[in-house]
């Protein structure tokens, strides 16, 4: 039985890590193909390397994933504290609701209603084209929202409210009891409502698809656009780039945390 | 108190104003393109048409592969989530990570990758071949879309219901095992009743994007399997028909919040799903 579940088990990470191992082989093929491996070599590196567009790409791709993580998180944070202390339960959970409705909505609506919006205000306004960087970084911010919101709302229940009164007691202002004493208090949850806010806005694609305009592209919507034609390797090449950098940030937040935990004890 | 409400409001305030305008009123605009034609005028035009047998056929299918492969997921999922919680702390973290990590690579990528595996003359069958074993036709095919949406959404599905495995108190088989429950029985009547939340969460966390995805069935089932999300895209990006692609987006929404509402009455409700 447990060689059974052992086999099984390596079964599926095998078929999990099939594609990606073969998109790591063919970034060093020498030959245009990613069916045929014909030998090894750094030519796909070199042509990425070269390839403007995709650089700015990945430029833009930064760029927005840092302004809607920090904005969304600024928005949401503070909402998440006044919202748990204002007496409205009601307001708070129609609120809430609201919020959610991004996460709980298939991405393409969440895409295509904003468009509607976007397109719709354009026209009123006369634009000649309505969407743009700034239509995406609103998309973005907004999807971001509900995820900032929940990962800082459970430590506002974990905090203990008599802190905050013990500070104004004190003497501090409101806006002072905020800053000294709840904000350090609710700062993991900030942390990981950011770090989850970038890597969703570094990761999306349908939601930029229907909300950029066309002097604005993104990381994926350059892969989008590159595999309605038949891919080059390179594609293969950024992707491992990637793949790679995002596995060494992994291992160092993993070692960063046991080192904290032993630290504690 | 008072100061401290005022500032209460101020504080929350950008935040429900940016709902109100992103989110709230993007949604009125989908109600709004549904029930009307191209010049602004009300009509029922748009809904009417797809009950037309070409859009049905769209939302049938849809429906079906996204159900077939949120079935399978659940199926290969859920002994995956149990094997995983039944080892030690340190490789469950391990194991985990493993789990998520694909999902770090753009799905677009890892889409386009497993084309390249499943083409006629791609590696699968390179490798085949060179075994001496004749090709197989999988590109392009129905089975094809449906692998490409197991194998993207398959960590949602084993993340909740590992997470609810995970926190399985162990004193609870050990006395169903006291009490003369055979291993299978104890599975069944202890181990999945209790598992039923994170196979909830898990179900609508693969069938949702799933039922909406547009992109894995052009790239891996040709142009022949049309889905919703395919529909709707073209409805924006080349077939300039706004009202007709709002007006699908609203029948997807409310197909996704009758199968929740489905989901959500199992999940709390005396019915066992696994019963």
């Amino acid at each position: 039985m447990r060689a059974l579940s052992k086999i099984y088990t390596i079964l599926i990470y095998v078929i999990l890590y099939a594609p990606i191992a073969v998109m790591i082989l063919f970034s060093f093929n020498s030959i245009n193909s990613t069916g045929i491996f014909a030998g090894f070599s750094l030519h796909w590196y070199q042509e990425l390397m070269k390839d403007a567009a995709t650089l700015t790409a990945l430029k833009n791709t930064l760029i927005l994933a840092v302004l809607s993580s920090l904005i969304s998180c600024v928005i949401a944070t503070a909402a998440a504290v006044g919202l748990s202390k204002m007496q409205n339960r009601m307001l708070r959970s129609a609120v809430e609701t609201l919020t959610d409705i991004p996460m709980m909505n298939p991405d393409i609506v969440t895409g295509i209603s904003m468009m509607l919006l976007f397109v719709f205000v354009g026209m009123r306004l006369g634009l000649s084209s309505s969407l743009s960087f700034v239509t995406v970084l609103i998309a973005h911010i907004t999807f971001n929202l509900p995820y900032v919101y929940l990962s800082v709302m459970p430590k506002i229940r974990q905090m203990d409210t008599h802190l905050t009164e013990a500070a104004m007691d004190l003497g501090c202002t409101p806006f002072q009891a905020f800053l000294k004493v709840e904000l350090p208090a609710i700062f993991p949850g900030v942390l990981s409502g950011l770090i989850m806010a970038f890597t969703l806005s570094l990761d999306d694609f349908v939601i930029s698809y229907f909300t950029t305009g066309s002097g604005f592209e993104t990381l994926p919507i350059r892969i989008y656009s590159m595999t309605k034609k038949r891919v080059t390797p390179d594609m293969y090449a950024l992707s491992t780039l990637i793949f790679l950098a995002v596995l060494i940030l992994l291992i160092l937040s993993n070692v960063a945390q046991r080192d904290g935990k032993k630290k504690k004890k | 108190m008072k100061t401290k409400s005022y500032m209460a409001r101020i504080m929350a305030a950008p935040h429900i104003l940016w709902a109100i305008l992103f989110i709230a009123a993007p949604m009125l605009f989908v109600l709004y393109y549904s029930f009307t034609d191209a010049s602004g005028a009300f009509s029922t035009e748009n809904l009417r048409l797809l009950l037309d047998a070409k859009y049905l056929t769209i939302f049938l299918r849809s429906m079906a592969f996204a159900l077939v492969a949120t079935v399978i997921c659940l199926l290969v999922a859920y002994p995956l989530a149990y094997a995983i919680s039944r080892a030690t702390p340190r490789a469950q973290k391990v194991y985990m990570m493993l789990i998520m990590l694909p999902m770090w690579m753009n799905f677009l990528i890892r889409t386009y990758s497993i084309m390249a595996i499943l083409e006629d003359n791609g590696f699968l069958n390179t490798i085949l071949n060179s075994l001496g074993i004749p090709s197989v036709h999988i590109i392009n095919t129905s089975a094809a879309v449906i692998f490409g949406m197991i194998y993207n959404y398959l960590p949602y599905m084993v993340l909740p219901i590992y997470t609810v495995l995970s926190r399985l108190d162990v004193r609870l088989l050990e006395a169903s095992a006291d009490l003369g429950c055979t291993p299978a029985q104890t599975f069944t009547r202890v181990v999945m009743p209790l598992s039923r939340s994170g196979v909830v969460s898990g179900v609508t966390m693969v069938f949702v994007p799933s039922v909406s995805t547009f992109y894995i069935s052009q790239k891996l089932g040709g142009a022949k399997y049309d889905l919703i999300g395919d529909s709707i895209e073209r409805q924006f990006q080349s077939a300039y028909n706004y009202n007709l692609g709002a007006a699908m987006s609203l029948v997807l929404m409310v197909i996704i919040l009758i199968s929740m509402a489905i989901m959500n009455r199992y999940s709390d409700g005396e019915g066992g799903l696994v019963a």
